[in-house]
Parts: structure tokens; sequence; C-alpha cells
């Protein structure tokens, strides 16, 4: 049993290496090519420790789901299948996201086809929060280093937050979906992912943000640039490695300013959020102050003596 | 007592008038979101009466007496109304969304109720900040809000944990924990002109 477990992991790596290389033999929702990557897509999906008999009934398994018509867009069905996560599942695709591999493409590898929303979502809403707070609280510090900072809790941070995070993670794929469908048509070829699949890895390779959102309230300006810099790395490499299988077919330029493009609007969104939240506070207050104060001391000797002269 | 029931148009009836009794459903509840004990009241007869009073007082005292607070930036309000509700519907969605079996107002009300203990934190902030600004004051303030955070967090888990298939009970406790910490943050950074 142990040897066949092992053959067929082995297999089960080799295949999705090759599925990750060849976008068109992808199983997508509604495709018919079923039996040889459906049942290779499945059984990498849970885990790697089938035995032979299992797979066969996996691949039954999934053949009847996907034959099943997916439910209308105005039911609940619908929306349910997008959170048919499990926690071990989301854990999995947020540490596939944080250790970007060249060889492994985020999409084949870690979400298999099945992209969920609730992580998306919640990453979206916990950076967004997350931000909020730590701004808020870099003020807080500064304040106790120098008491003329004037504090407020600035609620309405959250707000702009919230509305700048979903609106990157939702229009961005948006438009990177298109684009990859109309470059599609031209080139006629199958492969490019869809929507969903773009709004999670997005919303996944946002998640190295949030400890490193924590990690600027260290109020050493290299630091922050440093972590910055780091999780600007680790997030687009992410991005990058999931598209470059797509994209390379495409001719070089396209290729390169598409990714580029992807890199840019990434690097935009982290340098906004670092200025926009901890706004570089002076590092030497004391300065001003004695400047304002000496100007009425100069001000006030010269009307006395000539009150005293009249 | 008896004379309300009198004057409720039949003579002879002994069924106290609605709003007592729907005061004293209210009272029942906030006695089990304070001492949480497995129990299924909250779930079998909701009601979001005490949710609606619990976010008006929280939101009430989260005003600031300032003038110049749209610019300053204290949650209005409405800001508050809106955070909890919008919230408590989000995590509500969640949770069907994963799959629970709890109904869409019945979690609105478990969510509501548990906002009781920050409520209080509220209400101890509001009359510890009459005394000195100070890191003193801000640790006792620190204190009393990581409690009842706490509380809030035991007592709708205690409630919310049974309606999730086991390997899905993280993902839907992580939303209630996230909405939690922000009403805390709200209350923590309360600071009165």
């Amino acid at each position: 049993m142990a040897a066949a477990d092992e053959l067929a992991f082995h297999e089960f790596e080799e295949a999705s290496n090759l599925l990750a290389e060849t976008p068109d033999a992808v199983t997508t929702s509604g495709s018919g090519q079923l039996t040889p990557q459906g049942h290779v897509a499945v059984a990498v999906d849970s885990g790697g420790s089938y035995g032979a008999e299992e797979e066969v009934e996996e691949s039954d398994k999934t053949a009847l789901l996907q034959e099943k018509q997916q439910p209308g867009f105005w039911t609940f069905g619908y929306y349910q299948s997008f959170f048919d996560v499990d926690t071990c599942q989301v854990l999995d695709r947020i540490r596939g996201s944080l250790l970007p591999r060249p060889g492994h493409n985020f999409v084949r590898h870690r979400l298999r086809n099945r992209p969920d929303l609730y992580g998306p979502f919640w990453i979206c809403a916990t950076l967004a929060f997350v931000l909020a707070v730590t701004g808020n609280l870099t003020l807080v510090l500064a304040q106790r280093r120098d008491p003329s900072i004037h504090y407020s809790p600035q609620f309405h941070k959250v707000t702009v937050a919230g509305i700048t995070i979903y609106c990157y993670v939702w229009l961005v794929p948006l438009a990177l979906w298109g684009f990859l469908q109309w470059r599609k048509r031209v080139r006629e070829r199958v492969g490019p992912y869809t929507f969903l699949e773009t709004v999670c890895v997005y919303g996944y390779s946002l998640f190295v943000f949030i400890p490193t959102v924590v990690l600027w309230l260290i109020p050493v300006p290299w630091l922050q640039w440093l972590f910055g810099a780091l999780a600007l790395a680790l997030s687009a490499a992410s991005l990058v490695f999931t598209l470059w299988p797509v994209v390379r077919e495409d001719t070089r330029l396209v290729a390169a300013v598409l990714l580029s493009t992807v890199v840019l609007l990434h690097a935009l969104l982290a340098t906004g959020c670092k200025f926009y939240f901890f706004q570089p506070l002076p590092l030497e207050p004391l300065a001003p102050p004695p400047q304002a104060t000496s100007l009425p001391l100069n001000l006030l000797p010269p009307p006395t003596p000539r009150s005293q002269v009249t | 007592m008896a004379k309300a029931a009198e004057s409720s148009g039949e003579p002879g009836t002994t069924s106290p008038r609605p709003l007592m009794r729907d005061l004293k459903a209210v009272g029942k509840k906030f006695m089990h979101v304070l001492y949480p004990r497995k129990s299924n009241t909250l779930l079998r007869d909701w009601d979001l009466w005490g949710p609606l009073i619990l976010c008006v007082t929280l939101a009430l005292m989260l005003q600031r007496s300032s003038v110049d607070s749209e610019k300053d930036g204290g949650p209005q309000f409405a800001e508050v109304f809106v955070i909890v509700w919008f919230g408590a519907v989000t995590i509500t969605l969640n949770s069907k969304l994963l799959g629970g079996n709890i109904s869409f107002f019945q979690s609105l009300c478990v969510l509501g109720y548990c906002i009781l203990p920050l409520t209080v934190a509220m209400l101890v902030c509001r009359l510890v900040l009459l005394a000195e600004q100070g890191p003193i004051n801000f640790m006792v303030r620190l204190f009393v809000v990581i409690v009842m955070f706490t509380w809030s967090i035991v007592a709708s888990t205690a409630f919310l944990a049974d309606s999730q298939p086991p390997n899905r009970k993280a993902l839907a406790i992580y939303p209630v924990f996230l909405f939690y910490f922000v009403i805390s943050w709200m209350i923590l950074t309360f600071t009165p002109q």
C-alpha cells in the first residue's frame, strides 16, 4: 500500500507540473475533457495520500459533479459554491502565496481550479482594518514623542482603506482578465484563468502585506522601506509566477508590458498605503517651536520703553 | 403589573402587556450573554430589540462633544450603526455561505446581543475618562476593553460554534473576532474633547 501511495504521489507531481506547463490541458468548469486530467486534478487536491482504488472513485465523483449543471447566479447555492473551502485549504492557499516558487503556479497547484471568495474577501477586510488601526497607532506613538502633534481617531481612514483595497482586488483582476480574454481571441488559444481565479490570486497575494503593515509600526524609516520592499517582492513574485505560463506564449512585448504593469500597480498600492496611512512625521520636532516662541519675546520689549517714555 | 393586565382590554386576563413581556425577554437574553452557557435561548426565540438598544447606546456614547468632530474623525453615529449592522449581516452571510445551519436572524440576534460586554466596557471607559488622563488611565481602559472583548468572543462562540461543520469552525469564527476587534478599537480610541 505504501509503495502504491508513493508511486501515485510521484505521478501526480509530474502530472501537475505538466498541467501547469500546458494550459490547454487544464480542466475548466465547463470543459468536457475529464478523465485523465480530471482524475489527476482531484487526487492532487486532497493532499496526496490516496490508494489506487480511491482515485477511481474520486474521478467518478468529479465526473458526476461536473456534469451537474451549475445553479443560476440568482440562487444562493451559486454563491455557496465559492465558499466551499475548509480551514486547512485556506491556510494552505495562504502559505502558497507567501512562498512563491518559480515552477509552481498558484492557480494550478494551490487553487486546483477551485477558486474561493472567502480568502480574498476576508484578507482584504483584515488588511483594510489593520492599515487603519496601525496608522492610528503610529499617530499615537508619535504623539507620545512629540505632544504638539494633534491626535485624532481618523476614522474616515477605515472607509478609504476599505474602498481602495476592495476596488484594487476587483477592478485590476477585471482589467487583467479582460485583457487576457482579448488576447486569447486574437491568438485563438485556450487557457487563461477565469475571472474568479484571477481575483483569488490577487486576494491571496495581498496577505503578505498584513504582517508587513504591523511591522511598519517600528519607527525606523529604512527598516520600514526594507519590509515594504520585501513584501512587495514576495507579492509581485507570486503574481508574476502565476501569470507567466499564460502570458509567455504571447509576443515578448505584450508579455513584458503586462507583467511590468501588474508589478507597477502593486507597487503603487503599497507605496500609496505607506504614505497615506503612515505619513512620515518630523523627526526633529523641537526645532520649530523655539523660533515661534522667541518672536513674541522680541516684540514685547520695544513697546515697554515707549510706554515708559510716554 | 395587575392594573396593566386589567387595562389590556379584556377583563380578567392575566397575560402581561406585550411591552413588559418583550423587555423581560430582552433582559433574560442579556443574562444569558453575561453568563454564557451552551443554551438555546438566544437561538430559539431571537429578537432584534436587544441588539438595537445596544447599538444605539454604543453609538450615542461614542459621540464626541466637540463641534468640529466631522473633521477630527471620530466615528459618527451613522458610521457606528453601519459598522455594527453591516458587519453583523456580512458575518451572518459568511456563516451561511460556508454551510452553517443557523438562520439569518438568529445569527444577527446572537451577534447583536454579544455586543453587551463591549457596551459595558464603553460605559466604564467613559467613567474612567472623567478622571485625569495619563498612562494609568489608558492602562485601565485597555485592560477593561481586552477583558470585555474576550468575553464577547467567548459568548458568541458558545452560541455560534455548534452551527458550523467542524472543519470550517475557524473560518466562521475569524470574522466574528475581526468584528469585535474593530468595535473594541473604536471604544479604546475614544477621546472626549
